[in-house]
């Protein structure tokens, strides 16, 4: 028991990272009627600016210790972050520290801006266009968005650690009266599924309570009909990718603390979420989501050793090996509709 | 002759005069020259032009036809190469089984795979191959490590049985692919004046194997059933009630161009004996789909040309450093010269994907009869001055305007 | 007994029912009409008769045997051709092609792997395919694209393909839905020149009495999912039933 429950908080990290980027492939995908394959990019974008405004905030100055010296006898240079400097070494230490939270203050309208001239720019031109050009348009730019992170990061992963507080890990076993140390679960992973929960429910409050979510859950069901009823979707749906953009984004700041950020972070992530879209069912948000959390899980399982010991090497299939079982059986998903990319 | 029209009979000729004169036709510079850079004629990178030529030839096969985007090829070649290393390891040196065995070896993983994936249609089949493949290409890398030797790669060893060859040479190494005797890496070279060609054996064999595969896709072009998997791209619903099933019609095209995908992966093998589990991956695929719709994708040159363009332009961005620009621009006043050299040096060298990338946006964006339309674009231009446009009778050397996937 | 039966066929949509124990019996060589209003069920029963829909209960039967459960080419085999409301063509290929391909399904079946020979050493097929063009007198366009042809053009060629194939009973939807009146009248001139000309059963689904009563020898009104009364042309005109459920919503 103690060790299912284990297997269980260990995917939902994993899958909340499914879940937030498959809710935006669908938001695009159900709005825009287009097939993102850049939509990984963005993921590694946002990982990639926590690194930037770690990397700011950490850009100091030098100046000479006279009263030490290195070990060659010269005077020590000492480097002073400017933000400490600014603020004091205590204020700007804790600035520092919470690198990664405070980059969704700035990855939020990064991403916007990227995902509006992305659709002004390109998307927008495909819309007509069938979907494997579709697919293939995006596919260079996702070449292209993580040679120039290569370029200029390098092609080594870049720690990006997370706030000193969160980490360490919680004991869960001792909540629920297990031994200590049966079930630990690291604090900032805790944070990142709260943060995705956090964020999914904005998402879906927004599209259910807002005049503007209406209309784009209407433009999901039906496109031309809103388009008749003289709203103008198209600006709304700019908006929608700006949005879809900046969640991706922000699921990428999250994660950096977990998995050093990489160039190539995104296609991984982008296989795997396009698997989770197509089992959850195309144009299904809450499709999306629960098989995010659902293939997260279960991905979490498969890499417990007595399952390996069974069949090994489960862990790196069994989520291509569920897809391919739900497509054959329910052709339209976990929770797909009907008349959605059908044949 | 050879059952096929006038027009193809010149197409094939160019293909076959194109491929057997490589080693002159690449090498146009003198060795030594300024110009020598811009050689292409190294054994290696002709033996890659036909090899990935192959392989964007049977690609066409299930994309330009039928419209069956799958991103998930690379799956099919590395397991040709993984069946024709075991070849090398188990039987002996001789190319023909092992390239014989990873066609079947290929044909029949895509038997499977295509089974599976063509029951859905649309961006659906895209995902699943991109599935299929990244699941193979896990596999290889961790849980078949005794099949495929993980993240090292297969490769030739001493130990190997090689029942019906040697296991170690007279001097102690390991012995080297041939063909039936003849070694794969045997070259003549032919010094004329300042310039120095090389005539690789392998080479010729990838050349000739490629002049076959190229003239088996004519064939299928012009069959009956290529205008059946043509007929699948334009509409299904009206070839179902035509009274045609068109799932067996993309099932064959699809292993197909899985056959020659193993063929392809067989001769890299057969060239260079090792297989690695990268060659899977499914920016492999994508490389593949790129060099087509580059090429052209439904034309019959279009891929050979794409392959070629891409490995020829590969080759000669990556060998691009810093002092090479600096050569270049030197005419340039010095500030406006490293102005220049800054902005070039992210797209060349190891920036080569990156231009790649940009490159494939720019295709799909404006040109997307890739560089076969292109080039009727730029005839057409000169022929309107001549006479009046005539609609031209052949319908494969016209984009498509109605979408390439069944949606 | 007529080439077609349809027997006691029910087909529900959730809380609608489309088709409420319809029965029909097409006669063979006859050109049988259904006429009905908007939502009374036209599309749905010509989906069930191939193989689109399966309707909940009820059996269609063609020439004595099931089409029930056979997949649309399994039914086209069968000796069924279907035109389409909007033309069904294959617009990447040239209208040559769009002839040739029938022929070969009606020669090799539904598939066969015929990958080395060439089309145009098919001569046979290719003779039909030309001789086909030449009746519908579509042969100087058929180097075109498909695609590019006018819409009655598209129609005519979508005929021709059906035709080739010599189908015993032959289901148009729509003909001439969206036509112009001209239109209209050649696809009329077309239609009495096939049936005069072949052995063949036509059934035809249409919402222009123009059309219907030019070429109908029976006709079928359905309303509301079920068949309301099934008689000659003549008696149709007059029947106070079919006024009040189509001809008085359509005058």
């Amino acid at each position: 028991m103690d060790a299912v429950l284990l297997q269980i908080l260990n995917g939902l990290d994993k899958g909340s990272a499914y879940a937030l980027i498959a809710l935006g492939l669908t938001l695009i995908f159900g709005t825009l009627g287009v097939v993102n394959f850049a939509h990984g990019a963005l993921f590694m974008l946002g990982a990639f600016c926590a690194v930037t405004l770690s990397r700011i905030l950490t850009l100091s100055f030098e100046t000479i210790d006279e009263t030490k010296v290195d070990f060659l006898g010269n005077p020590l240079k000492v480097k002073t972050p400017y933000v400490e400097s600014w603020f004091g070494p205590e204020t700007g230490g804790a600035i520092i520290d919470w690198a990664v939270p405070l980059s969704i203050l700035f990855a939020i309208p990064v991403m916007i801006t990227i995902g509006f001239i992305m659709e002004r720019g390109l998307i927008k031109h495909f819309y007509k266009r069938p979907h494997a050009d579709q697919i293939l348009v995006t596919f260079g730019l996702a070449i292209v968005l993580q040679e120039l992170i290569k370029y200029f990061f390098g092609a080594n992963p870049i720690p990006t650690p997370a706030p000193d507080v969160f980490k360490g890990s919680f004991d869960f076993g001792v909540l629920l009266g297990y031994d200590p140390n049966v079930i630990i679960y690291p604090y900032w992973r805790m944070v990142y599924f709260l943060f995705s929960t956090i964020i999914i429910g904005g998402v879906f409050a927004f599209l259910q309570f807002t005049t503007f979510g209406m209309v784009v859950r209407a433009g999901m069901a039906d496109r031309e009909t809103v388009g008749l009823l003289g709203i103008n979707i198209d600006k709304r749906f700019t908006f929608m990718f700006g949005l879809a953009a900046a969640v991706a984004g922000i699921a990428g700041v999250m994660y950096a603390p977990i998995n050093s950020p990489n160039y190539h972070m995104g296609m991984d992530f982008l296989v795997l979420s396009f698997v989770v879209v197509v089992v959850g069912g195309m144009g299904s948000l809450p499709g999306a989501v629960l098989a995010g959390f659902m293939l997260g899980i279960l991905e979490s399982f498969a890499s417990m050793n007595w399952i390996k010991d069974i069949i090994p090497g489960i862990d790196q299939i069994i989520i291509y090996v569920v897809a391919i079982i739900i497509l054959l059986t329910r052709p339209r998903g976990l929770m797909g509709r009907k008349g959605v990319m059908e044949d | 002759m050879l059952g096929i029209s006038k027009k193809d009979m010149t197409i094939l000729l160019v293909v076959i005069v194109l491929a057997l004169c490589a080693p002159f036709i690449l090498n146009p510079f003198p060795t030594g020259s300024a110009m020598a850079q811009f050689n292409a004629g190294y054994p290696d990178l002709m033996q890659r032009f036909v090899i990935f030529g192959i392989f964007a030839i049977g690609f066409n096969i299930l994309f330009g036809l039928t419209g069956y985007l799958s991103f998930g090829h690379a799956a099919f070649l590395g397991v040709g190469s993984y069946s024709a290393v075991w070849m090398f390891k188990l039987l002996s040196m001789n190319v023909v089984p092992a390239i014989l065995l990873s066609m079947i070896v290929a044909g029949l993983f895509s038997v499977l795979i295509g089974y599976v994936s063509l029951r859905r249609s649309g961006i659906y089949f895209s995902i699943l191959t991109l599935a299929f493949a990244q699941m193979s290409f896990n596999l290889a890398y961790s849980v078949l490590t005794p099949i495929t030797n993980g993240e090292t790669g297969l490769q030739l060893t001493l130990s190997d049985k090689r029942y019906l060859g040697q296991s170690v040479t007279e001097s102690g190494s390991i012995p080297v692919t041939n063909f039936f005797g003849l070694e794969m890496r045997s070259t003549y070279d032919l010094a004329v004046g300042g310039w120095n060609f090389q005539f690789n054996a392998g080479y010729y064999l990838c050349a000739i194997i490629m002049i076959v595969a190229f003239y088996v896709s004519m064939r299928i072009f012009r069959s009956p059933f290529g205008l059946m998997l043509r007929a699948v791209k334009s509409n299904q619903q009206r070839l179902n009630y035509t009274g045609i099933n068109p799932k067996p019609y993309t099932l064959a095209a699809f292993v197909i161009s899985g056959i020659y995908a193993g063929l392809a992966g067989g001769l890299m093998a057969s060239m260079d004996p090792l297989a690695g589990a990268e060659r899977m991956q499914w920016t492999a695929s994508g490389e593949v789909v790129l060099m087509t719709i580059l090429g052209g994708a439904g034309t019959l040159i279009g891929p050979v040309l794409g392959a070629g363009f891409i490995k020829y332009f590969e080759n000669i961005f990556s060998k691009i450093n810093d002092t090479v620009l600096h050569q270049w621009f030197a005419f340039m006043p010095d500030g406006l010269e490293d102005v220049v050299v800054f902005i070039v040096h992210p797209f060349v060298g190891k920036g080569w994907h990156l231009t790649l990338g940009i490159l494939f946006m720019l295709v799909v964006t404006f040109l997307p009869g890739g560089l076969v339309e292109g080039g009727q674009r730029i005839a057409k231009l000169f022929k309107r001055e001549k006479a009046p446009a005539v609609p031209p009778s052949d319908p494969e050397h016209h984009p498509k305007e109605t979408p390439h996937v069944a949606e | 007994m007529g080439i077609l039966e349809v027997k006691g066929v029910n087909k529900r949509f959730g809380g609608l029912q489309a088709l409420g124990d319809v029965n029909l019996s097409v006669a063979e060589n006859t050109v049988h009409a259904i006429i009905g209003p908007n939502g009374a069920g036209k599309s749905t029963l010509l989906n069930c008769l191939v193989g689109k829909l399966i309707p909940d209960t009820g059996s269609v039967m063609f020439d004595g045997q099931s089409v029930l459960g056979r997949t649309p080419y399994e039914i086209n085999q069968m000796g069924i051709s279907r035109v389409f409301q909007t033309p069904e063509i294959f617009g990447d290929l040239t209208v040559f092609e769009n002839m040739v391909i029938p022929c070969f399904a009606k020669r090799d079946g539904s598939f066969r792997m015929h990958a080395f020979e060439s089309v145009v050493q098919e001569q046979d097929i290719c003779l039909q395919a030309e001789q086909m063009l030449v009746d519908v007198n579509m042969q100087d366009k058929r180097h075109m694209h498909a695609a590019s042809l006018s819409r009655g053009d598209k129609r005519r060629l979508e005929m021709a393909m059906c035709l080739s194939q010599k189908p015993r009973l032959l289901l148009l939807d729509e003909p001439t839905a969206g036509m112009a009146r001209a239109d209209t009248n050649n696809t009329i001139d077309l239609l009495k020149e096939i049936k005069s000309t072949r052995d063949i059963t036509i059934a035809i689904i249409e919402h222009d009495m123009h059309v219907v009563f030019s070429l109908a020898d029976r006709i079928t009104v359905l309303a509301q999912g079920t068949p309301l009364v099934e008689d000659s042309p003549e008696n149709i005109r007059g029947n106070p039933k079919v006024r009040e459920a189509y001809l008085g919503e359509a005058a």
